[in-house]
Formats: C-alpha cells, structure tokens, sequence
C-alpha cells in the first residue's frame, strides 16, 4: 500500500495548518459564509442537519490497521461512536463539532489521511477496483496509476474551481469493478500488440440528475501521457463546461451539447501542445510509485486447502458465509474475505468504533494489516489463507461482520438519505432496513441469488439508483416522501441505466413493492439466470403489471379493513 | 490608492479597471487620462487609438472568463499589463486563461488578478501565472492584507507542474521508497 514520503506527509500537514487557519478565520467572522463554503468542501467538511458531516478520503479504497484504528479513535472522540463508508470509497463521520475539524484532520494526518478534494467543484478523490493486486482477472494493476492521478489531482491550481465536480476511476481488470463508464474519466488500462500498457478513456459518464454512460474519447492514450491527456480534458471542461446553470455543469453535459467528435476535437487540439511536455510520465515514477504496491509475502500454498473444504462441507452457516462472501485470489491457497456491512437493521455503510478496531487487528491477524473499501460500502480483507477462513469467520461472527448477503438482495448499497443529508429528499435508510427486514430468511434470499438493490434519497444519486438491478429513488411530492422505483439498471461491464416503472411508492409499500418484483422474477427466471438478466430477457412489462396489480389489490383490501 | 500584493510583497497601485455599464458602447467609450485596465472589447474596438498608450505601459487589457486569451495573441509584444476578472471567486476559467497566457502564448508582462479574489486563492494565482493580485477595493483591511501574505506560500512542494514551476515532482526531486 502507498507510504507516504516526506513530500506527502509536509502537503498534508500544510493542508491541516491552511485548514485551521480558514475555520479560525470563519469563527471569527473574517471569512464570510459562502467564502468559506467552497473551501470547507474542498476538506471535506458539510454542514449538515445534525452537525457539520466530514467526509474523509480513502483513495482507491485502500486503509491499513493504523488507519482504521485512528478512524475508531475519532469515531469515539469527536463523534457519536461509529462512522459511514459511502459509495465513493470514502468514510463519513455524521456529527463532528466544527470547531474540532482541525483537530479531526491533525489527527487523521498523523496516519496518512486527510479529507482533500472529497467534496467541492474539483477533482474528487480517485477510485478503483477493491480487489486490485488480488484479483484473478487483473491484467494491471490500476492503484500505482490511481495514486499518480491522485498526487497529480492534489491541489492542481487551474482545476480547484471547476463548474462542478469531478470524478476519476481506474480499471485494470476484465470485469470493471470500478463503475468506470459512469465517472466523469474513466481510465480503462489496456495493452497495445506490442504489450505496452496505455489507457482506453471514458469521459462524460455520471449519474445524477441526468444520468448518462461515458463516451469513449480515446481508444489508446499511451501511460507517459495519461495526466497530460487528462489536462487537456480538463482545461477544456473547465473553460467551457455551463457555470450559470447547477444542474448542466457536469462535463457529461458539454460532451452531449458539442457530441462526442467535436469533444475530442478540442480535447485532442490542446492535447497536442501538452504532449511530451514536462508533465509526460516517466519510468523512474512510474517504478517508484509501483514500488508501494509490489504484493506482500505470500507462502507457498496447496490452490484448495482441504481443511477449509472440509469446514465448508460440515458447517452449513459457514459454507453459506463461503459462498457469498469469500472470493477467489489469483494466488494458489489464498482468498479474499468481504465483511458485510449490511446485517439486518444496520444503515448499510455503517460501522462501529468497536468494529473499527476489532477490523483492524483481523487485518494485522489474516491479511497483512491492510483493508479494502467497496463502492458497495462493505470492507474486503484481501489476502487470507484459505486454511484460516475458518477461524476468521468465527471471529467476524462475533463482530456482527459475517452476514453472509454479499451480492443477495440484503446488500443493499444506500446514501445516508433524509436522516442524515441536507440535500435528501426522501430517507434511504429506514427503507433499506424495511426491505431487509422482509427478506431476513437466508435461504430464501440465497434462492433469489445476485441481485443489487440501490436506493437514493435524493437525486443526487449518491446510492447509485440508476445502475441498481432495482434502484429506488426518493422524491418530494408536495412535501411528503415517495419513492420511485427503476429496474434493469447494472453496473461493470454491462453498464445500463435502469428505467421507471412507473408511479412512485409510499415509504411503507416499499417492501411489498420488492417482493412483487421479486416474485414475477422467481416465476419467470430460468434455471442459474440472475434477476438482471430475466429482466432483460423478458423486459419491464411483466413486473410493472405485477407490481401496479398487488399495489391494487392491497389497496382494496385496505379499503375493506377501514369499511369493515 | 488601492493595494496590491505584486511579487509577494504590498504596493500601492494607481491602476483603475474600466468596467462597461450595460449602455456603453465599447467602440465609443472614452478612456480618460491615467492608467486604465480597459476590457478586450474596448481593447478591440479602439486598438488604434490606445496602441500608443499601451506600448508607453500606462494602458492594459482585462478578459473575462469567456473570452478567449488568443484573441491577444498579435498585441501580447505590446502590452505591459494584462488582467484576469474573476466576476465570482468560485468561477475558475481565470486560471485557465492565465495558464494559457503564460505557458501557450508565452506573454511575458505582468498578469494581474482582479475582481472576486480571495486570499485562500493566492496560491492558486501564483501557481498559475498571475504575479499581481489585486483585491476588491475595502475587502481586506490593511493587517489583514499583511496576514493575508501568507496564503501565498500555503504549500512548500506542490506535485504538479503549473506555470510558476512547470516540472512536476518527479522532475524536480528524487523522491525514494522507504520500506
């Protein structure tokens, strides 16, 4: 994992002393309250329905021990005593002080972290693949190139006052796991014929209010000049993307008004005085970069360890946690655990300071001290022999980290929604609770299989309703929460945008809704065919009938209840 | 007199900025005696007229976030003094305009910051290009304009090139691996 320098760690120190100076500044009446809005963002800092939110980077999803026991120690300190992964591979704590930010950022320094360019109208935290370095379908390993588009992203003086924000992924496996064709850029690593590597480039993909799949702007750009290439994106972006409208100021939106051609025209213009210009990548970076992420001592094992198989074939909750939560690894003898943080009645994302610590010591324990974090707001433990899946699995029973739902409909991905977020419309998280209540019995939910059901409170789309299986977006209609439901919507490599089926839900028919769907589904599937797949095949027509049939059929016989 | 930051330090500065009402005609308006920043319109329009003054450095030219910086390209030998509006602080085209100023046009006279500018920019300007920062006439006080210096050198080691330092990092330093 990436070690800081002392180039690293004097930016970061520098960013916290900036930082306090500002909310110092802010306290006393010096800085005005929409001078001071832009900066705070820029670290991260919301002001929130509770308190001030803080949203903390973990680029490209990696943490080590320390870092997670700082986040434990913050969690206790400064907050209520958990905190919230997001979709962004990033980490929230809800009820900060403002006054304490400066202190919280110190802190988080001391262990590598920092809140950098988590929020705001420039280039967000980077994000990749969880599984990187491990997984078997890896062709290159896309985090030596997300740390340089981070270090190069870091406080760029031209791109820290964009019309909106922007968000670069990195993909170096077959299968995309890092949602690339729904970023801002996204970074597709590929090999010529002659085996050098280069970027295939995604641009103008996003979700939000008009959610859109990213174009593909270059087929080849070779890696000495991907930051350069990046620039010219940029810059033009930033001189002509919408500033008087909020809601047309994402670059997807100038990529659809120009069309992609003339796009790459202009981008392809200003790339041409930036080529082989002093930001051209070299060898020796690159080298060292790479240096971080050389993988860790790995023994010589057996590819299946035959206690685990015999574990698996004598204890049945394990065999299920086996199934759906361990994962293969490219080396022989190894896996990689996810722990879901998605039990029944937890807001999906979330995690306890106690279950911080406890995380961290499993890693130092199993897994060489480091940690993952999904878009799918679970954490992953990479490298674990096979042979201690066992007792690894024992002891994150007892930390309420075992439920075996990776992937099930009970993984819910959801943004913090109403309870939490300013900007929400509607709740995600009682809905997410409701629908997991209702799909409790675990073989049940394993018999419906991979499904993923993603759930916004505003749109926003912070939960990624539009590339869910079933997407569930909050809306406002005359000041009341309804609910708006999508479906055949998919992430990775069959990236698809989900489509309404038709009128909106109230909070309580939400679980009813789901398991109408559900139902046309398990009627309809053929054998081994995932629910995105049915839906595709068979289209939306026979689950919107269902779903507005049972929703009338209810309502009747509620009516008959109230007339007795 | 309003002040300025130029070169890291506190001047005064006697430099006006002619800013068109919605009636003015840029053809028409009078460019009274003095030194004037006169928009690229005006600029435009007259450039017969105020060639003379440019070239003697009493007159200079503002663009504004949508115009487009090759437009100066046959006047950059002749001007002394060129501006950057930020109508909001929030509104970042200006730093793009500089960066094309500076590192594609290759202008070589003083590039000045002006309108919505904010000392939690500074750094920013600076890396950009810019050497004169022009704060909104009573937005700082004096002591906080001199406080206000320090936002200049807010980061000691950026990663990336810009203008002030157009070698990244990686060209400037020999940064090792520690285990």
């Amino acid at each position: 994992m990436y070690q800081y320098d002392e180039y690293d760690q004097r930016l970061v120190d520098e960013r916290v002393a900036q930082f306090r100076d500002q909310t110092r500044r802010y306290l006393a009446g010096e800085l005005g309250e929409d001078e001071f809005r832009p900066l705070r963002l820029q670290n991260g800092v919301y002001i929130q329905r509770h308190a001030p939110m803080l949203r903390i980077a973990i680029p490209y999803g990696n943490l080590r021990a320390a870092q997670l026991r700082k986040l434990a120690h913050i969690a206790r300190t400064y907050d209520r005593g958990y905190a919230h992964f997001t979709t962004r591979q990033n980490v929230q704590f809800n009820w900060p002080a403002l006054e304490d930010v400066p202190e919280i950022l110190a802190e988080l320094a001391t262990v590598q972290m920092h809140a950098i360019q988590t929020s705001g109208n420039c280039i967000r935290n980077v994000t990749s693949d969880p599984f990187a370095g491990v997984a078997g379908d890896e062709h290159t390993d896309p985090r030596p190139w997300a740390e340089l588009v981070r270090q190069w992203s870091t406080f760029h003086p031209e791109f820290a006052f964009l019309p909106r924000k922007f968000k670069i992924a990195v993909n170096g496996a077959t299968e995309d796991r890092a949602v690339i064709q729904v970023h801002d850029i996204g970074l597709d690593l590929k090999r010529d014929e002659a085996g050098n590597i280069g970027f295939r480039v995604l641009v103008g993909g996003g979700l939000g209010r008009t959610p859109i799949i990213g174009d593909e702007i270059a087929a080849f750009v070779p890696w000495q000049h991907v930051l350069s290439y990046c620039e010219a994106i940029l810059r033009v972006y930033n001189l002509h993307g919408r500033r008087d409208n909020l809601y047309k100021a994402r670059i997807k939106i100038l990529v659809k008004a120009l069309g992609i051609e003339e796009f790459r025209r202009q981008v392809d213009a200003e790339f041409a005085h930036l080529k082989d210009g002093p930001a051209t990548l070299t060898e020796a970076e690159v080298a060292r970069v790479a240096q971080h992420f050389v993988d860790p001592e790995y023994a010589a094992l057996p590819a299946t360890d035959a206690g685990y198989e015999a574990k698996k074939a004598e204890n049945k909750p394990f065999a299920a946690w086996a199934k759906r939560n361990v994962r293969a690894h490219k080396r022989p003898g190894y896996a990689s655990v996810v722990l879901s943080l998605k039990p029944t009645g937890v807001a999906p994302g979330d995690i306890t300071a106690e279950q911080l610590d406890r995380v961290a010591e499993l890693s130092e324990r199993y897994s060489f001290g480091e940690v993952r974090v999904t878009h799918e707001q679970n954490l992953v433990l990479a490298d674990v022999r096979q042979s201690e899946l066992f007792e690894l699995w024992q002891q994150v029973r007892d930390a309420r980290l075992s439920t075996p739902n990776i992937g099930l409909l009970t993984d819910i991905i959801a943004c913090p929604g109403g309870d939490f977020c300013n900007l929400a419309n509607a709740k995600s998280i009682p809905i997410a609770n409701a629908i997991q209540a209702r799909f409790d019995n675990l073989d049940y939910l394993h018999d419906i299989g991979e499904i993923e059901l993603n759930i916004s409170g505003c749109m926003n789309a912070c939960g990624h309703h539009h590339v869910g299986h079933i997407g569930v977006l909050g809306v406002d209609k005359n000041g009341e929460e309804w609910y708006q439901v999508t479906i055949g919507g998919d992430q990775g490599n069959h990236t698809a945008l989900g489509k309404v089926i038709g009128p909106s839900f109230a909070a309580h028919e939400m679980p009813d809704v789901v398991e109408s769907l559900i139902g046309v589904y398990l009627e309809l599937r053929h054998a081994d065919e995932r629910f995105i797949d049915t839906v595709r095949r068979v289209g939306a027509e026979p689950f919107k009938t269902r779903v507005y049939a049972d929703r009338a059929a209810r309502l009747e016989d509620e009516r008959k209840v109230v007339n007795g | 007199m309003a002040e300025i930051i130029k070169h890291g330090a506190i001047h005064a500065d006697d430099w006006e900025v002619l800013r068109l009402a919605e009636d003015d005609e840029a053809g028409k308006v009078e460019v009274a005696h003095g030194r004037w920043i006169v928009p690229l319109a005006v600029w435009q329009a007259q450039r017969d007229k105020l060639a003379a003054r440019a070239e003697a450095g009493v007159l200079g030219v503002w663009l504004a976030g949508g115009d487009d910086p090759a437009q100066l390209a046959d006047d950059l030998v002749r001007l002394q003094l060129i501006a950057v509006d930020f109508p909001k602080f929030a509104d970042g085209r200006g730093y793009s305009i500089a960066t094309l100023l500076r590192a594609r046009l290759g202008y070589g006279g003083e590039l000045r910051a002006i309108g919505n500018v904010l000392r939690d920019q500074f750094f920013f300007y600076i890396r950009c290009g810019f050497d004169v920062i022009q704060p909104q006439p009573g937005k700082y006080s004096a002591e906080q304009l001199q406080s206000a210096l320090a936002s200049l050198k807010d980061f000691s080691e950026p990663y990336q090139g810009a203008v002030d330092r157009a070698e990244p990092l990686f060209r400037r330093v020999s940064r090792e691996v520690r285990a």
